[in-house]
């Protein structure tokens, strides 16, 4: 990915050197590739929205230049990523510059402008002020179990503990009396630290789940073992498995957008209050919220924000 | 004048092609151990060969429950895997006519074809929810609640079997059809049964061969990763020796590599490395013991 971004870091300067018309023409040409239909999944929105943004954004984006960074949340990184290589795609003059360093580094980032952008994969503390979020995306999980299990409605507490080795029966939550089989994601798994943070908060993992490393992993786990139990993001949801009610509230979209279904948290994009941002980091970030930057979070598997 | 000129340029270039061959080992080896060797240094190696607790956001890099999953791994995969190849092989050799043996030829040539994660596959399907029905069943009175995945070192083992069959077989029929024909008619002349002449004559006079055919199995099943992450569970827990343990999910040193270095922070791919270490010092050990014995049998 690092690469990746030195190499159009080395085209774009060279581009820049070139003449004017190699540039607008350029425009052109990624505008139109950058906006191949997502058709079934974001419909209704491009349906509503897509004539007037398009005819706002396309005007002026040839004027805007230069480069625009990011810092923050390793969560958000590989999203802020993407949204970067398909905004650069777009706009030939733009530079996405996408940093690590975890939510509190991008909130200190945006602080103190060292980034133009800060990135946190939480809502904002009220002692972290000074700068204005803008969420981009929301990170759903699910927590799936096999179709054949009678267990469909858990609390986030005993999800907790179910997760940290407590409860190991699925007697005790509504299931038949056999033994429970966690299903855990790899150590480092963006995903694993998520539902960490979201649900066990300072509890540990039970050290004898089995361990699978990606989301598909995972769902055909869970869908060939009627005991088991795992947690994918909601992109990864499919007939396979049957994602659980949390407190009574269905895993959908809906109830993650109206905030009731608990598992799931904001990515944000901050920005300094007491500066406005450059013009290229707005047209960014207006790009990110355009259909178009929201089919890319819904490519990836995210909940997109209208 | 001519011939003699093109006589140097295809030496020197089968010289470059041999020696890229040792630099990249070279530079393999290099690699891994310099990326790999500050988790050694910061944390005391003793610590990290036989910390018994793989824990990586915590920053604890304990590589023993990988070591011990690996050695169970391949000593079930051998136990299951040598004498089933062994077995094919002399059948091969000293008894099936040649309508079967062209039967089985291709089949084990098949086999070797097979990509790993179909073998995963398999296993995960097939082998893995027999041995959950097993454990669920039967031995559910005896087997702690965890080791009733389906998952486990036996699962992988027996995977791993079927995989090294190719390397056994192959090896270990060379290994035979090379024991000279007096041997067998001296034995059969002598009134030994066709059975005796075997175990007693063919068996010991291919003995080189046929452990190098093992070792070499152990070899490919140390190495395997993508079919063994899919049945084994990887969980990175050190199994218990008794019999039970044979039901254990746990980890290989591939799997722990293969399993993480997506995600890795700095740190964290060290410990990674570090697994990589362990892992080229099993395999040197093992290339080391075949050379030993191929040496012991040009000497004979």
């Amino acid at each position: 990915m690092k690469r990746l971004v030195g190499k159009k870091l080395y085209s774009g300067a060279v581009l820049t050197v070139m003449a004017f018309a190699l540039v607008l023409t350029g425009c052109g040409g990624g505008n139109n590739g950058g906006n191949n239909g997502q058709g079934a999944t974001n419909a209704p929105t491009n349906a509503a929205t897509n004539a007037p943004t398009e005819a706002a954004t396309q005007a002026p984006e040839p004027s805007v230049s230069g480069t625009v960074t990011l810092a923050g949340s390793t969560s958000v990184q590989p999203l802020a990523e993407e949204l970067g290589t398909s905004y650069m795609e777009v706009n030939k003059d733009a530079r996405i510059e996408v940093a690590g360093g975890g939510s509190g580094a991008g909130v200190k980032a945006a602080q103190s402008g060292t980034a133009d952008v800060g990135m946190a994969s939480r809502a904002l503390k009220s002692e972290e002020t000074g700068i204005k979020p803008v969420v981009i995306a929301i990170d759903g999980i699910a927590v799936v179990v096999n179709k054949d299990n009678a267990a469909a409605d858990l609390t986030t507490e005993q999800v907790k503990e179910i997760f940290s080795g407590k409860i190991k029966n699925w007697k005790d939550v509504g299931g038949s009396d056999s033994n429970i089989v966690v299903v855990n994601r790899e150590d480092g798994s963006g995903t694993r630290d998520a539902f960490k943070e979201l649900v066990l908060g300072e509890d540990e993992f039970v050290a004898e789940a089995i361990i699978q490393n990606s989301t598909g992993a995972v769902r055909e786990a869970v869908g060939q073992d009627v005991n088991a139990i795992g947690y994918i993001s909601f992109g990864g949801l499919n007939d396979s498995v049957k994602a659980v009610k949390i407190n009574g509230v269905e895993a959908s979209e809906e109830n993650i957008k109206s905030h009731s279904y608990p598992i799931s948290r904001p990515f944000n994009f901050l920005v300094n209050e007491s500066s406005d941002p450059t013009a290229i980091t707005q047209a960014f970030i207006d790009y990110v919220l355009s259909p178009e930057g929201q089919a890319v979070v819904a490519d990836h598997g995210y909940v997109t924000v209208e | 004048m001519n011939r003699i000129l093109e006589e140097k340029i295809v030496k020197v270039f089968l010289f470059i092609t041999a020696i890229t061959a040792v630099f990249s080992v070279l530079l393999i080896g290099v690699f891994v151990f310099m990326e790999g060797m500050p988790i050694f240094l910061k944390y005391g190696i003793t610590d990290v060969l036989f910390g018994p607790v793989w824990n990586p956001s915590s920053g604890v890099y304990g590589i023993w429950p990988m070591i011990v999953g690996t050695i169970y791994v391949t000593l079930i995969a051998i136990l299951i895997g040598a004498p089933m190849g062994l077995g094919v092989a002399v059948y091969l050799v000293e008894i099936a006519n040649k309508r079967i043996a062209k039967l089985i030829v291709p089949a084990v040539e098949l086999l070797a074809g097979i990509p790993s994660v179909v073998y995963g596959l398999f296993g995960m399907f097939a082998v893995r929810s027999i041995i959950a029905e097993l454990e669920r069943g039967p031995l559910a009175d005896y087997l702690p609640s965890n080791y009733q995945t389906g998952y486990s070192v036996l699962t992988a083992g027996i995977i791993l079997a079927i995989m090294i069959l190719p390397t056994i077989i192959n090896i270990s029929l060379d290994a035979l059809k090379a024991v000279p024909r007096e041997y067998k008619e001296g034995s059969l002349a002598l009134g030994v049964s066709h059975w005796q002449t075997i175990y007693k004559v063919l068996v010991p006079a291919a003995k080189s061969g046929i452990i190098t055919a093992i070792i070499l199995g152990v070899g490919r099943a140390l190495g395997e990763t993508m079919a063994v992450i899919m049945v084994i569970g990887n969980t990175p827990l050190v199994p218990v020796l008794d019999w039970t343990g044979l039901f254990a999910p746990a980890r290989s040193l591939t799997a722990n590599i293969a399993l993480e270095m997506g995600y890795a922070g700095p740190e964290h791919q060290q410990a990674l490395f570090a697994t990589g270490i362990v892992l080229f010092v099993f395999i040197i050990v093992l290339n080391s013991l075949t050379t030993l014995l191929v040496r012991r049998k040009g000497r004979k």
